[in-house]
């Protein structure tokens, strides 16, 4: 049975529509990730579940119940913020102690609860330490017992980790999902960082504009994203458009620009389709020599940089536009790579890495934009 | 799980006490949609039964006796020329406060000078000074021989009339002026003032263009305040004011002489003016832009020097001292006077005039308590009402207007409207008059404060708590009113001081009781025959247990 299912939820605010035709089924002990950028709505999305926002239409069930009108004290869902919202006038064990209180615990027994939580959290020794006394990582962890400690079997985080510098953040996103899962409880956490819903999630959902874009696993995401969008913003990637000219199984001609077409191994275009090509940064060869195989344009580097395990090499192909390759370091030294700009190379990707999408309604650079 | 969590958590009939058990059944009413909506309505009435229509429309009840007077055109000319001369006052008044008071807050926020804390401290005097106690000093200080006529000879001596009324609204709209610009100030971030010096400002033009613009909503806010004082205020105008009339002169004169139409006329129309005066303030004053698009460089660069910085500050500082503090701080010489010569023990003893002095002093403070009390009850729903937006955008913004009235209208005319209001109905005793009026007078004090502070708690503790399981009275309880509870003591205590120090609606109420502020201008005005001394010593009283009440504010509010 699944632990939360959303029907079709909208919530408009006057015309404009925050959340539109949102559906979800979330599986019990998942950890979900919603992923957007700024402004999709993955807030709402979360306070909606929460009930702290009311759908305008649509409706969620909670473990078979409907709850979509019920309260959020009556919903058995804790809400994370993204600031943690910790109670600045009480002590963490009291923060922590909250939630068994409020559901009518004694303050014997919800003082033995948030105990228990703040070990689970390595807290203990600073129980009767006040919020603003911990550093940005020990508050997370307080809100996050707390959240936990009222036993709730649904934990709503927004950008949990949003608030905390970038290396601590890749190891707390570890322990996060290993502390969920040791408890046993569904998780929903909300994020633009396409890394972290990628390394932590069981399944992640995309939403843009209010809609969910594409809801599965992250190797489904990334190997099959279902638009250009989806593309870019999950894992990154080279976009050319053309037209279909050939059209065979298992091989698909595009034309990109004048003398130039690709070929890729995907079906389903016919002749004549406008379409957006795309292919992934890290699945784009660089190489010195022009060689007679398919998908190879000749261009000028136009920079590299160097990003530690990986060379970012920028190249021109004139009018067919620019594209980005990521080349392992080592496999850049071995070969030789020029690292000179303005030299002569040539790009290729392998058939079968070739995605190929309809071409989107609105212009594909507005199409890729994720703020 | 859930199954284990939902008997695992019930409460334990046997080891829960008593008092939790009610706790914990309020807290659960209180998550029921009717008891948020009764607890909200005692607000909402409260708030227009007590504090908002009686003030505002009971004067309506005055029925035709208040157009009589149009039928007299000598009253009518000289009630025309006390309105003009309240609003030409009080806007005067204002503007010149907004000139001398906003350097005054520049140089507290900003110096790095060991005295700010001591001129921050002066600066304050006249709010601590009750407005009668200040207006018996202004008037010996400016009026009397010992005064200015001894620092610069007796021809600055003036005689009571409109210039003393100027200078006495000046040294009490001051420290107004300067606690909103300080306020402002120190949330103002610096930077879009260096910003703007790093491309070629100087800090005259950078203020100019960037730093007052920003500034503007505390500006009007503080102007609003200085501007509504100026207009109430009556006792302190009273003793001052000599023959000249204005309108709560006006309304206080006519009181005494027994003429009623007048007294109702010219209250209408003060509560008219000044509430239109004050809802086209909050209009208007957001779309009013200020002067920015011309800069003149030289000009500026030059005001902008340390030599024009520092004449500046010691003009501001000279008409502070000449202005502000000595004209406050004079009456302590008619005090000390009072310690020597046989009347404080007279004081002591409660002999002659000093029995109804103690009497009218357990009044005021008894006064003051019950309608603190009240308004602090009933004040809270309404206060999270207005900042939480509960009762929906347009209907908190209406309320949150409405409940700046009663500051606004001049204090005896919103006291004559509610006199003609209880007035028609029995059983409202003359003390529970008294009580509702300061009520209503008071209310805002309070009330904004808890406004500001409910607003600054994140809404997001609320969210939380309500999806730990928290009920609404839980919340109230155990986060917003520990959050918000310096903004409740201090909103109390301001809302306390200002009903003690309060005259012009008690005057206008009071027909056998008397406070000690009413007392002390009988005393000043010679209705009631009483010694410069004995005045001074009455006044000073009156100054320390004020003092006393703000200390309790001062330490309450620190430690936030």
């Amino acid at each position: 049975m699944p632990a939360i299912k959303l029907v079709k939820v909208t919530r408009t605010y006057g015309r404009i529509k925050v959340i539109d035709q949102a559906s979800l089924e979330i599986a019990d002990g998942e950890y979900v990730c919603i992923l957007g950028p700024t402004g999709a709505g993955k807030t709402t999305l979360l306070r909606l579940i929460a009930g702290l926002v009311t759908a305008t239409s649509g409706h969620i069930e909670l473990d078979g119940r409907e709850i979509t009108n019920v309260r959020p004290e009556d919903r058995n869902a804790s809400y994370v913020p993204q600031q943690y919202a910790l109670f600045s006038h009480m002590t963490i064990r009291d923060n922590v102690a909250f939630g068994p209180l409020a559901r009518g615990c004694t303050p014997q027994q919800s003082l033995e609860t948030a105990d228990e939580m703040l070990k689970l959290v390595r807290l203990a020794h600073r129980a009767s330490a006040f919020p603003h006394e911990l550093s940005g990582g020990m508050q997370q962890r307080v809100a996050l017992a707390r959240g936990l400690a009222g036993r709730s079997p649904l934990l709503l985080l927004d950008e949990p980790l949003g608030a905390i510098d970038a290396r601590l953040r890749v190891i707390l996103r570890y322990e996060l999902r290993k502390l969920a899962k040791g408890l046993g409880v569904t998780v929903i956490h909300v994020t633009h960082d396409q890394q972290e819903a990628m390394s932590i999630a069981d399944r992640i959902a995309v939403l843009r504009d209010g809609a969910i874009q594409q809801f599965g696993r992250p190797s489904e995401i990334y190997e099959a994203p279902g638009s250009p969008f989806l593309a870019n913003f999950v894992g990154g990637a080279n976009f050319l458009e053309g037209v279909v000219v050939r059209e065979a199984r298992g091989a698909t001609m595009i034309d990109i620009a004048e003398g130039f077409s690709i070929t890729s191994s995907h079906d389903g275009h016919g002749m004549g389709d406008f379409v957006v090509t795309s292919f992934r940064q890290e699945g784009t060869l660089i190489l010195t020599n022009a060689s007679l195989e398919e998908n190879v344009i000749p261009g000028t580097l136009v920079s590299t940089s160097f990003l530690g395990s990986y060379l970012r090499c920028v190249v021109n192909l004139g009018r067919v536009g620019e594209v980005v390759a990521k080349v392992p370091v080592r496999e850049a030294l071995e070969r030789r790579l020029p690292d000179r700009t303005g030299e002569l190379v040539y790009v290729r990707a392998d058939r079968g890495r070739i995605m190929i999408f309809d071409r989107p309604e609105r212009p594909l650079a507005v199409e890729l934009e994720a703020f | 799980m859930r199954e284990e969590s939902e008997t695992g958590w019930a409460p334990r009939g046997s080891s829960v006490s008593f008092g939790r058990r009610a706790l914990l059944l309020l807290d659960s009413i209180s998550g029921s949609r009717s008891a948020m909506i009764v607890a909200y309505a005692i607000g909402v009435l409260f708030f227009l039964v007590i504090v908002f229509v009686p003030p505002v429309f009971g004067i309506l009840l005055g029925g035709s006796k208040i157009f009589e007077m149009l039928s007299h055109p000598d009253l009518l000319s000289r009630g025309g020329s006390a309105i003009a001369a309240s609003f030409a006052i009080a806007v005067t008044v204002s503007l010149v406060d907004l000139a001398a008071g906003l350097p005054m807050a520049w140089f507290i926020v900003r110096s790095r000078s060991g005295w700010v804390s001591t001129i921050d401290t002066l600066a304050n005097i006249p709010f601590i000074v009750p407005t009668v106690a200040l207006g018996y000093s202004v008037l010996a200080f400016w009026g009397g021989s010992q005064g200015i006529g001894s620092l610069l000879g007796s021809q600055f001596v003036l005689s009571p009339g409109w210039q003393m009324i100027v200078l006495l609204h000046f040294a009490f709209s001051y420290p107004v002026i300067v606690r909103v610009m300080v306020g402002a100030l120190q949330g103002y971030k610096e930077v879009y003032e260096t910003a703007a010096r790093t491309l070629g400002a100087s800090t005259f033009t950078a203020v100019r263009t960037v730093s007052l613009p920003l500034l503007k909503p505390s500006l009007v806010a503080g102007f609003l305040l200085a501007f509504a004082r100026s207009l109430s205020e009556t006792g302190a105008t009273v003793m001052v004011a000599g023959v000249f009339e204005n309108g709560p002169v006006f309304i206080r004169n006519a009181r005494v002489a027994g003429q009623e139409s007048p007294l109702l006329f010219v209250s209408l129309v003060l509560i008219v003016a000044s509430s239109l005066f004050f809802i086209a303030i909050r209009i208007f004053a957001p779309k009013m832009r200020l002067p920015i698009s011309t800069v003149w460089p030289r000009l500026e660069k030059r005001l902008s020097s340390t030599s024009a910085m520092t004449s500046r500050n010691l003009l501001v500082f000279l008409v502070f001292v000449l202005f502000v503090i000595v004209p406050s701080l004079f009456v302590v010489l008619p005090g000390a006077g009072a310690a020597v010569d046989g009347t404080l023990q007279e004081a002591v003893s409660a002999r002659g005039i000093w029995s109804n002095y103690w009497q009218s002093i357990g009044l005021s403070y008894l006064i003051a308590l019950v309608a603190t009390c009240l308004n602090v009850v009933a004040g809270l729903p309404m206060s999270v009402l207005i900042a939480r937006k509960r009762g929906g955008r347009a209907i908190s913004g209406v309320l949150d207007t409405l409940i700046n009235i009663p500051i606004v209208v001049p204090s005896i005319a919103l006291g004559v409207s509610i006199g003609i209001f209880w007035g028609g109905v029995t059983g409202v005793s003359e003390f529970w008059l008294l009580v509702f009026a300061h009520a209503s007078i008071t209310y805002t004090y309070f009330v904004r404060s808890m406004i500001a502070a409910v607003e600054s708690i994140p809404v997001e503790v609320e969210d939380v708590a309500r999806t730990l399981g928290a009920k609404p009275l839980m919340i109230f309880r155990r986060l917003t009113i520990p959050l918000s509870k310096y903004a409740l003591v201090a909103g109390a205590i301001m809302a306390f001081t200002r009903s003690v120090d309060e005259t012009g609606a008690t005057l206008a109420v009071a027909k056998k009781l008397s406070t000690a502020p009413v007392l002390m201008v009988d005393w000043v005005k010679g209705t009631v025959p009483a010694t410069p001394h004995a005045i001074g010593l009455g006044l000073g009283i009156l100054v320390l247990t004020s003092f006393a009440s703000l200390l309790v504010l001062t330490i309450a509010t620190r430690r936030t």
